[in-house]
């Protein structure tokens, strides 16, 4: 309703058109097309640059279901998403909670914008920064020994915990933003009335709070698990070894094997799933707006 | 009362241990990047030595030339036609425009890594290759759905009967837009440039796969230097770009209220 109250004074493309034109030229000729060009040659033997040979081919797909590998990185990614998402929520929820509901005024502005800030910095920057606190004998190590009277050696570098801590490090700031901006669209008196009429505060928050506060969480769910299940370098930075996943296979094909239909092929992969899980999560987020 | 007194202490308690995860690692980085050990060894030593061998990095500096260079260029042109279009998206009412509105979210949703890697494939594609002009095209694409949903956000804001009192007291469209629309707006316009700013800036997988040896931005040299191994000048160039984006996003909270208007 406000939408069409606020917007579209006068009626018309043509008109619109030139200040239009230009955005969408660009989005179509670096976004929409490339992406087109992406599935054509994933379809492709050979890249047709230079006078190389090519022809149409099924391989690149049917690599990806005859090789138990891709499969099994893929669930490898989803997984890791999936992991990453959750301990974001169960770390990230009360505290979109405590700001929306326990913080007034200008304490909790302050605390708002010290928690998001982090996450328009340099995401390549922060997880490296992890490195320095993960290794043996970097800050965690001296630290713990310092306090501890046993001697341990905590050296979570190069490991499945610390791709896992690096990427929640990473993310939780979007549960934080998205389910307290739902949060604090609660009215307190929904609260209020919800524990005079002899709820316990447990079961307000089951029945009134986490399900009005849905549409965030899904939200942030699908900010979170869809790039994580995309990412190549904290893996690469903070897993070592451990750290192949479906993304660093991507990467992979581009920049070391150089077998570029193959690496379209398992993109427009991942790029399915991922639109699969968008569309799952858009009726619930439509419903909320 | 009592409860809900120790509850609320407990709920602040744990805002500031989230504070300390967000913050801790950032800030060991930024002192051992005045550490005087290159193994990060304690106890701390001050120096700025690991600044001061930054300057003879011809490699790094270059990079970081590129990066301001593409942010400061992908800055402008995407503020320029984002705000455009988001003026032709508020004023004008036309068939199709729920789906221009929809073709936003792609560039925005979909992984950078396939974005990246398509942009590779297209550009060598259409003889554009790597380097920084198709790191440019390709940091103005993602900046541009940023820019058009801060400005219409503000648009949201403004009251059309204004541009229509401008137009019947003899204002021309330029004039309406010159006058009246743009000095309204101009809050979300610096905000989209900011995060338009922010986002080439902190670029990094897009710039990875279209960047070459000579021709590459500032986290995609820093991404080349950990793989090698790390040193305390790594940390120092970090700490750099860690101030910088988040003291430009202070800026940007000034103009844009994140929490929502209240």
């Amino acid at each position: 309703m406000v939408d069409q109250l606020a917007t579209g004074s006068r009626r018309g493309l043509r008109p619109a058109l030139p200040l239009l034109l230009p955005a969408y030229l660009w989005l179509t000729v670096a976004i929409f097309l490339p992406l087109s060009a992406m599935m054509f040659f994933s379809f492709m033997t050979d890249l047709p640059l230079a006078g190389k040979e090519w022809a149409f081919t099924l391989g690149n797909y049917a690599a990806f279901f005859s090789q138990s590998l891709y499969s099994t990185l893929l669930f490898a990614s989803l997984r890791l998403g999936l992991e990453v998402t959750l301990w974001c929520v169960v770390i990230g929820y009360p505290a979109a909670y405590v700001l929306a509901k326990v913080l007034k005024g200008r304490s909790r502005e302050a605390i708002f914008l010290l928690v998001i800030l982090p996450f328009w910095s340099n995401g390549l920057v922060r997880i490296f920064s992890w490195a320095m606190v993960l290794r043996e004998g970097g800050i965690l190590d001296t630290a713990l020994n310092a306090v501890l009277p046993f001697k341990i050696n905590i050296d979570l570098m190069y490991s499945y915990p610390a791709v896992i801590i690096g990427l929640v490090h990473s993310y939780v700031p979007y549960m934080v933003l998205t389910c307290y901006l739902t949060l604090q669209a609660i009215d307190d008196s929904l609260i209020e009335a919800g524990r005079s009429l002899g709820a316990s505060r447990l079961q307000v928050l089951k029945r009134v709070i986490i399900p009005l506060s849905m549409p965030g969480l899904i939200a942030g769910a699908a900010l979170i698990f869809v790039p994580v299940v995309g990412s190549f370098m904290e893996p690469r930075i903070l897993g070592g070894r451990t750290g192949t996943f479906y993304g660093t296979i991507i990467e992979d094909q581009f920049v070391a094997v150089f077998n570029w239909p193959l690496g379209a092929a398992l993109s427009f992969i991942l790029l399915a799933v991922v639109l699969i899980i968008l569309a799952l999560a858009a009726p619930v987020l439509r419903r909320a707006s | 009362m009592a409860m809900t007194r120790i509850l609320e202490w407990l709920g602040r308690f744990y805002i500031l241990m989230l504070l300390a995860f967000l913050y801790l690692p950032i800030i060991i980085m930024a002192l051992m990047s005045f550490n005087t050990s290159p193994f990060y060894q304690l106890p701390f030593e001050w120096t700025t030595d690991w600044y001061a061998s930054l300057w003879q990095n011809d490699q790094l500096i270059a990079a970081t030339w590129n990066s301001i260079e593409i942010a400061v260029i992908t800055t402008i042109i995407s503020t320029v036609l984002g705000s455009m279009a988001s003026l032709a998206l508020y004023r004008y009412e036309f068939r199709g425009k729920k789906f221009l509105q929809a073709l936003l979210f792609p560039p925005i949703a979909i992984p950078w890594l396939i974005t990246g890697t398509a942009m590779l494939i297209f550009f060598f594609g259409i003889g554009i290759g790597r380097g920084l002009l198709a790191i440019l095209l390709g940091h103005v694409a993602l900046a541009l759905p940023y820019v058009i949903v801060v400005v219409s956000a503000r648009l949201q804001t403004f009251a059309p009967e204004l541009e229509e009192a401008a137009r019947s007291l003899g204002a021309n469209q330029w004039q309406v837009t010159q006058r009246v629309t743009l000095p309204w707006i101009m809050p979300g316009v610096i905000a989209g440039g900011l995060f338009a700013f922010a986002v080439s800036f902190d670029q990094f997988v897009v710039s990875y796969f279209l960047s070459t040896p000579g021709q590459t931005t500032l986290p995609v040299e820093i991404y080349a230097a950990i793989r090698k191994g790390f040193t305390p000048e790594i940390n120092a160039v970090s700490t750099i770009i860690i101030v910088v984006s988040m003291a430009l996003m202070l800026l940007t909270a000034r103009f844009f209220k994140f929490g929502g208007e209240k």
